[in-house]
């Protein structure tokens, strides 16, 4: 029963993680793609979770803590790029 | 073992040149150096009685025992005449070059220098047993001749003159050794003494005539023989001294040598027979037909000498027949290989005083050109009667001893008329008018060399040097040679007792058991009923007619134009290798590394399909592959959809990010393929290097940041789909057949007992193999240091500034 549950779950997840692609792809503006990309990690962390339940295995429980950071870094990255041009600001009292 | 190791003498002397050079400038180096070939000299003298009781002289010294390479000095009459030809004429042309070269202003210590190493050189080819050494000193005489020919290396003609007779030579040179090894394997041995004791067995080999024609193309390269005679006017930039000793006594005479050495081998080859015999007749032709052509004293003389090797090179080849005649010693062949070496010793002897005049003449004139020179006889009286004799000796008249040799010529061509086998019948009748035309020829060169430089009238203001007398010490050697020119026509059983008759045993061993046995006198008069005398007198009064018309019918020579000489093709090859082989390098190296990854890739594909093909790899069975379950399914779709957009995608940009996605969802099937570990690098891999290439995005020059479409190649694409194909084909052909099972169960069982490990990633980078992760970390390590240094090293912006500040 669960099984079917946690399938189901994933097919959903998958169809979310499509959707975003789309606006990833499509998003008009560049703050659209990175929110876009940001479900999509989002969506990835859950996908591991689940398919570690299915697996019925601990081993990717790093998995998730990884993307979960990666996925905040990368998006902070990305918008304070788009704010400023550079990712890492040179020390002003240079 | 002295023996051998005195061919090495003039050499390691020519060690001390540069010292005594420098420390005794008072004293001219020549001297020093006369010392070396005089004395070789003397010593090879001794050898001359006792080889009529003794037999050959062999010493060995090992070189590389394993390799079977030995420095073999074997000395019978051919190599014992060569070797007195080498030094006797070496020590004359050392004299001479005493005189001719002043200390003051010559680089003394380079020439003799070469001229040591070319004496051993020499003394090495004509005394070596052993094939591969006689190849060494065969290109030591090579380099050392180009070394003597750029003597003079500021002048540009010396240069090209060197360079031509080394390209020539060293081709030839490698033939000769294809051929050597040929032979070599043949017979199982590099001795030619056991090839000679062999040589029946030897023909029946299918490398045979490869391998002979191989060797001859050395020997016809040295020699100067039609059409490679090219070099040897070019090489007359050289000081006249090198000109004399190389390129008329010597060098030229090393292909001879090993013409008359391999005989015995090679003679039973109606081939051989052909070759040296045809090229021999077409160069003695060819060569004294465009002698007169000439302008220049030493040009004469050394078309005169391409003439005359071809003569004896001709001679070499009816020698050979001798072997295809029943009873050989007494049929009217016999007298061919004698012709042939006591041709040689005449022409060492006269050839070598006439370049010497040739070089007293424009030392004391300032000039080598005929038509500005003329009537010296009484200026020069000394030179002249030199001249006279060298060049009425060349020219075949009595009482010189050219005349004997012509005699044995006519006697030895005219024989090949009785010769029937291999097609002689048909062309025998040809070769003596050939032979009689040449030696018309050479006839009216020979005058026109002594009348127009000493008899016709000239004047004396237009020669750059008011004309005298040479030195005295100039003209011994001359003298000298001139002497033997008239000694050996009146003592020529002597000679031929002494020098010719051991020389021919070595030439044809298989028809005389000792030297004595030969059975040859020469006479100067075989009475009037014998063709050889009227041919003689023929040939004097054609030859006459023919020089004194020579303004009349000179033209001749402008009707054929020069596009089509020798030269002009050797200068066509020249240019064409260098610009041909420049065009098919710029063809290919565009410099563009898309060209090359294409032709890579395209290499890539062709070798593996077609190795696969043809080795029948491809076999498929998918009997053990697992169930594709829906997530897969799901993942290669994302795969597809993401490398699809990294292709087409319009902006760089989204080039990026599909990229990041193709390497998330790569990071997905690890997941799904239970590899957590790879998983998680994977990951923060794949977010370092999309950062990375945000980053080199964002510095591209705004320029060049046009935002476009990658343009389709259908080359590209080709190449492309077959990588792709071809790794696909690869994997699941190497998929199907796996041969033997995998170690991994191993790692499995010993994982925690061994190595006290759960994680048996970890365990295998760390525990099992190490090694890889040690020098992965150097890798990293590597690379950011290189990083480093890409960013900080800014040599060439500091450079520049500090320029700009001075």
């Amino acid at each position: 029963m669960i099984d079917v549950i946690l399938k189901i779950a994933l097919t959903l997840f998958s169809l979310t993680i499509a959707i975003s692609f789309y606006r990833v792809a499509k998003g008009p503006s560049m703050p659209d793609r990175i929110v876009g990309l940001d479900t999509i990690g989002v969506n990835l962390l859950s996908m591991v979770a689940i398919i570690s339940i299915l697996f019925g295995t601990k081993a990717y429980l790093e998995v998730i803590l990884i993307l979960g950071i990666l996925s905040f870094i990368g998006t902070i990255a990305f918008s304070k790029f788009l704010e400023r041009g550079v990712i890492i600001e040179r020390k002003s009292n240079r | 073992m002295t023996q051998v190791l005195l061919i090495f003498l003039p050499v390691v002397c020519a060690l001390l040149i540069p010292l005594l050079f420098k420390k005794l400038p008072s004293i001219h180096t020549g001297w020093f150096v006369l010392l070396v070939p005089a004395s070789l000299a003397v010593y090879y003298a001794t050898f001359v009685t006792k080889l009529e009781n003794h037999g050959p002289y062999t010493s060995t010294f090992h070189w590389v025992k394993s390799l079977d390479l030995s420095f073999t000095s074997y000395i019978d009459g051919l190599s014992l005449l060569f070797s007195l030809l080498i030094t006797g004429i070496g020590a004359l042309v050392v004299l001479y070059s005493i005189f001719y070269l002043d200390k003051n202003k010559e680089q003394l210590h380079n020439f003799y220098f070469y001229l040591l190493m070319f004496m051993t050189a020499m003394l090495g080819v004509v005394q070596s047993d052993h094939l591969i050494s006689l190849y060494l000193f065969w290109e030591l005489t090579s380099i050392s001749s180009f070394l003597l020919i750029g003597y003079w290396y500021n002048r540009d003609k010396s240069r090209f003159g060197a360079l031509k007779s080394m390209m020539i030579t060293v081709f030839g040179g490698l033939m000769m050794l294809g051929g050597f090894l040929l032979v070599a394997n043949m017979g199982d041995t590099y001795s030619i003494r056991d090839l000679v004791a062999q040589a029946p067995t030897l023909a029946s080999s299918p490398y045979f005539v490869l391998a002979l024609v191989l060797i001859l193309l050395g020997a016809f390269t040295k020699s100067a023989q039609f059409p490679f005679y090219i070099w040897l006017p070019d090489a007359m930039e050289a000081p006249t001294p090198v000109s004399a000793y190389l390129h008329s006594a010597t060098m030229v005479k090393a292909g001879i040598y090993l013409v008359a050495r391999l005989t015995p081998i090679f003679a039973i080859s109606e081939y051989w027979i052909w070759l040296v015999l045809g090229s021999g007749l077409i160069t003695l032709f060819w060569g004294s037909f465009f002698a007169l052509k000439q302008t220049d004293l030493k040009g004469i003389l050394a078309f005169s000498t391409v003439s005359q090797l071809g003569l004896i090179m001709s001679m070499l080849g009816a020698a050979a027949i001798s072997l295809h005649v029943d009873g050989g010693s007494s049929a009217i062949f016999k007298f061919a290989a004698f012709a042939a070496i006591f041709h040689l010793i005449n022409h060492a002897t006269f050839k070598g005083s006439l370049f010497m005049i040739a070089g007293i003449v424009d030392h004391e004139t300032g000039t080598r050109d005929i038509r500005k020179l003329g009537g010296l006889m009484s200026l020069m009286p000394i030179s002249f009667t030199v001249a006279a004799i060298g060049s009425l000796s060349m020219a075949g008249l009595p009482p010189f001893n050219g005349f004997l040799s012509k005699e044995l010529f006519f006697t030895s061509m005219l024989a090949l008329k009785e010769f029937t086998l291999f097609n002689f019948d048909t062309w025998g009748a040809i070769i003596p008018i050939i032979a009689w035309v040449a030696s018309v020829f050479t006839f009216a060169y020979c005058l026109y060399f002594l009348y127009n430089t000493f008899i016709a009238k000239s004047d004396y203001k237009e020669l750059p040097k008011k004309p005298h007398e040479a030195p005295f010490g100039m003209l011994i050697s001359p003298i000298i040679l001139a002497s033997f020119v008239v000694i050996i026509f009146f003592i020529p059983n002597i000679i031929g007792k002494y020098f010719v008759k051991p020389a021919v045993l070595a030439i044809q061993p298989q028809l005389y058991r000792s030297a004595s046995e030969i059975d040859i006198t020469v006479k100067a008069f075989h009475g009037f009923k014998s063709t050889e005398l009227w041919m003689t007198i023929a040939v004097v009064i054609v030859g006459f007619i023919l020089f004194s018309t020579m303004k009349k019918w000179r033209k001749i020579y402008t009707l054929v134009p020069e596009k089509w000489s020798f030269n002009h093709l050797y200068d066509q090859l020249m240019l064409a290798a260098d610009v041909g082989s420049k065009k098919l390098s710029n063809l290919y190296m565009t410099g563009a590394i898309r060209h090359y990854l294409m032709y890579m890739f395209a290499c890539i594909v062709a070798l593996v399909v077609t190795t696969l093909f043809l080795k029948d790899g491809f076999k498929f069975s998918f009997a053990h592959t697992a169930k594709i379950g829906i997530f897969e399914v799901a993942i290669v779709i994302v795969l597809i959809v993401g490398t699809l957009t990294v292709l087409l995608a319009k902006s760089r940009l989204t080039a990026i990010i599909a990229l990041g996605a193709v390497g998330y969802s790569v990071a997905l099937f690890f997941i799904i393929f239970n590899a957590p570990d790879l998983a998680l690098t994977q990951l923060v891999i794949e977010t370092v290097s999309v950062a990375l290439f945000l980053l080199a995005f964002y510095h591209l020059p705004k320029r060049y940041r046009i935002e476009e479409r990658m343009p389709f190649k259908i080359n590209n694409f080709l190449i492309a789909l077959g990588v792709g194909i071809m790794v696909t084909l690869l994997a699941l052909s190497a998929q199907s057949q796996k041969l033997i099972p995998s170690i991994s169960q191993y790692y499995k069982d010993t994982v925690f007992t061994e190595a006290g490990g759960g994680n048996i990633v970890n365990v295998i980078l760390v525990d099992y193999r190490g090694f890889d992760t040690l020098f992965e970390i150097t890798v990293l390590s590597i690379a950011g240091m290189a990083i480093i240094g890409m960013i900080k090293l800014r040599l060439s912006r500091k450079e520049k500034k500090s320029h700009e500040n001075e």
